[in-house]
């Protein structure tokens, strides 16, 4: 496996935050379906100010290098932190409006960089919303 | 007055915001007081970004909000009309003297402050604060939610809803 975020065991290649147990929810189902929860680091902002959102979004990058943000809500207080982190830090990617099909595409795109495989599967996660019925 | 909500809210424009009480108020007018976001050109941007195009969002700091209040409350469009702390909306309180009540969103942990409801906490100054704005006839509630109970001011203070 081809893994940009150095050698040696392999270290989360993305954090997941965002409102409630979303961000878990969201890393339980990754585990579930193929076992890849370990790429991905959760975070809660439950009870945060905005100043621990984004300290605790910038605690867990410098601890794990992960350099892909992905949060829920463009309007939520874990975008408005990532977004503060990017302004700092422009080779970070935060991809917003994350789902299920978005976090599948990137654990499993090992053969690019976390950053490229993160504007990759935000594609793929457009895609997977499909409205069925008139 | 088309302003719905005047709501106290560390987290500024969020998802409790624009999703949890723009949806069901049907906002369309979001007026954020902050004399450091609207110093900032970077910060006003950051925070348009996030409200959807449907919405509108007027910068102001304390003072100017004072003086343009009655021009965002004669707009006809539903508003909402948010303070990052207490002390703003206070001095905005006092400034217009047409503010009737005020909702406390959240204030979260930070030292010197102490718990008061789960998304609550106040340093006694805060709550002094606002206790004056009751005692100048404005009805504080928290409420972070719609669906949640408005709880009175001196249930907060007392911490017995936590």
């Amino acid at each position: 496996m081809n893994d940009h975020t150095g050698g040696g065991p392999e270290k989360p290649r993305a954090i997941v935050v965002g409102h409630g147990e979303f961000a878990g929810g969201l890393v339980s189902a990754v585990g579930q379906i193929c076992g890849m929860a370990d790429k991905l680091v959760v975070l809660s902002m439950m009870g945060m100010t905005p100043e621990d959102i984004e300290g605790t979004i910038r605690d867990q990058l410098s601890r794990t290098g992960a350099r892909v943000i992905f949060t829920d809500l463009p309007a939520g207080s874990a975008t408005i932190a990532a977004r503060r982190i990017v302004k700092d830090d422009p080779e970070i990617v935060l991809v917003s409006g994350v789902n299920l099909a978005t976090l599948l595409d990137f654990v499993f795109n090992t053969s690019v960089s976390p950053t490229d495989a993160a504007r990759a599967a935000a594609e793929r996660g457009k895609a997977s919303l499909i409205v069925v019925g008139r | 007055m088309a302003i719905h909500l005047y709501r106290i809210d560390d987290r500024l424009i969020h998802g409790q915001v624009v999703v949890g009480w723009g949806q069901p108020l049907n906002i369309r007018v979001l007026i954020l007081v902050d004399d450091a976001v609207a110093a900032s050109d970077w910060e006003k941007e950051l925070y348009r970004m996030a409200v959807p195009p449907e919405m509108e969002v007027y910068f102001a700091d304390v003072a100017t909000a004072i003086r343009e209040h009655a021009k965002y409350a004669g707009d006809p469009r539903p508003g909402l009309l948010i303070t990052g702390d207490i002390e703003s909306m206070y001095r905005l309180v006092r400034g217009v003297k047409a503010i009737g009540n005020v909702n406390l969103g959240g204030i979260h942990h930070r030292a010197g402050r102490s718990e008061k409801l789960r998304y609550i906490f106040l340093t006694p100054d805060e709550e002094q604060q606002l206790k004056q704005l009751e005692a100048a006839g404005v009805e504080v509630t928290a409420q972070d939610v719609p669906s949640a109970r408005a709880v009175p001011l001196p249930e907060v203070l007392e911490g017995a809803a936590r």
